[in-house]
């Protein structure tokens, strides 16, 4: 007890935490919206916005998270000199955001599309009958439908981003992940409680999240 | 000074083609339609019916080759908001009933008047509300439609079509997703639509609705329209081979 009390008082564990509390919020937030950016553009009758995309989405989900954030910090950062805060921290916390973000909006893009898929086609067409253009029926109709149709693959794509945000630590971002790495370090003899504490902690945080996705799932299902 | 008006007709088919591929769904439509007739399509399955209707408000395109359609003297746009314009003019009662399944059912008949016809709230609500109780489910209006039964489900989408005040109505096989004890219900609106003036287009296999409320009857066979006569006249007295075998296949069933 004694121990667990002196690594929370040594090390910044709830600082780390907060952090990734913090890059999953922004993150889910950018990537859900580009998500449907995607899935929207995707699912147009306009061929180069399909086309653009589909290019989008089979690139960037082929890369490597850890492979983006690296990316992001040594290319932006370290390459093209472009920094987007004068603050050190701040700036690679906002290139990490971005990095998750780029990554997780094709797997919201994905998730919504399914939930495209569930909404039958004849709701589209009464949607265009009454002389709705494309964007106000996608607006108004499918992607409400969809989106409630999506609600598990959509929370299932949150959970994975949420974890995901440890490897902002690749980019230098002050993390929970980087934390218990480096109490594992300089005390190898509480391991096993370091490694509980890391556990414990992602779990109160994705816990909640799979328990609403299912409560919402199950709630605003579309009765057909 | 004669009676007889110049007008254009109300929706105007003429020389249309229609493939999917290399099949041939509709061949030479020449149709005029004038403003409040009655219009039954009838026709085996696969001769062409639904895509009749759908080329009408341009659910479906037709062939670039001459042939054109027009409502009201306009030509169909080919995209965006011209067309969005003119669909909203034409109006469109599926057979599945294709209500929002996500709005209620006040919401799915304002839905059309708000956004597209820019009718501000309280009065698209108003309205709404006279058009459900026309076709008998004003007491509905709150609920989803998955809680309606079909029949109900059916005159929503009929009010829901009313609402945008369309020039025409089309209906495709409005009856055909019902369980025979609802069918006569939305019948009957439909009988009341065509006698308060409405412009129709009715694919539809109630022989009975189609001799009371239909002016004129197209038989539709193999993607092109085979008899163009009057329900009594193509019941009686049918013409050609394929209505005679066609009569005598859904009079026996
Ligand atoms: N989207 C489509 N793609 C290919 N063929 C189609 C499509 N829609 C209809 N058809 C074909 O066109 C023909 C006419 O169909 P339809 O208009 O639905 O007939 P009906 O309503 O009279 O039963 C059918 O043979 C059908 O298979
Ligand atoms: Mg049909």
């Amino acid at each position: 007890m004694e121990d667990i009390l002196f690594l929370f008082e040594q090390y910044p564990i709830f600082e780390g935490f907060w952090t990734n509390i913090k890059l999953a919020f922004w993150s889910s937030i950018s990537a859900f919206t580009l998500g449907v950016i995607l899935a929207l553009f995707r699912i147009s009758p306009v061929r180069s916005l399909s086309w653009l995309s589909a290019a989008f989405i089979n690139l960037v989900r082929n890369i490597p998270l850890t492979v983006l954030v690296v990316m992001a910090v040594l290319v932006f950062w370290g390459q093209l000199q472009i920094s987007l805060h004068s603050d050190f921290n701040t700036n690679f916390f906002l290139l990490a955001t971005i990095a998750l973000s780029m990554y997780h909006a094709p797997f919201f893009a994905e998730a919504i599309r399914s939930g495209v898929n569930t909404v039958p086609l004849g709701q589209a067409e009464a949607a265009r009958a009454i002389g709705l253009g494309f964007f106000s029926a996608a607006r108004l109709i499918i992607i409400p439908q969809a989106l409630r149709g999506a609600i598990t693959p959509i929370g299932n794509t949150l959970i994975a981003l949420i974890k995901n945000t440890t490897v902002a630590a690749a980019g230098s971002v002050l993390e929970a992940s980087g934390v218990m790495r480096t109490m594992i370090e300089f005390n190898p003899n509480l391991m096993v409680a370091i490694f509980l504490i890391i556990a414990i902690g992602f779990s109160l945080i994705v816990i909640p999240v799979g328990l609403i996705t299912t409560w919402l799932s199950e709630k605003l299902a579309v009765t057909r | 000074m004669t009676t007889e008006t110049n007008q254009a007709p109300l929706v105007k088919m003429s020389g249309v083609n229609k493939h999917f591929g290399q099949f041939q769904a509709l061949s030479d439509i020449n149709i005029d339609i004038p403003t409040g007739q009655v219009c039954i399509v009838v026709g085996p399955s696969g001769s062409g019916k639904s895509t009749l209707c759908r080329t009408i408000n341009r659910l479906e395109t037709i062939d670039n080759d001459g042939g054109y359609i027009e409502i009201d003297g306009k030509r169909l746009p080919e995209e965006g908001k011209a067309l969005a314009a003119l669909r909203a003019d034409v109006g469109m009662v599926f057979q599945s009933f294709n209500l929002f399944a996500h709005k209620s059912v006040l919401e799915n008949v304002t839905l059309g008047p708000i956004k597209v016809r820019k009718v501000p709230k309280k009065q698209a609500e108003q309205e709404a509300m006279e058009y459900l109780d026309r076709v008998g489910v004003g007491e509905q209006a709150r609920k989803l439609p998955a809680h309606l039964s079909g029949g109900q489900q059916q005159r929503v989408a009929i009010a829901r079509a009313l609402a945008m005040k369309p020039k025409v109505l089309l209906f495709d096989e409005p009856t055909s997703a019902l369980d025979p004890e609802m069918v006569q219900e939305v019948l009957d609106v439909m009988v009341d639509l065509a006698a308060g003036g409405m412009t129709m287009v009715v694919v539809t296999h109630e022989m009975g609705f189609a001799r009371k409320a239909g002016d004129r009857l197209l038989f539709m066979s193999e993607g092109a329209v085979v008899e163009d006569t009057t329900p009594q006249e193509f019941f009686t007295n049918p013409q050609t081979a394929r209505a005679q075998d066609f009569l005598s296949k859904i009079l026996t069933e």
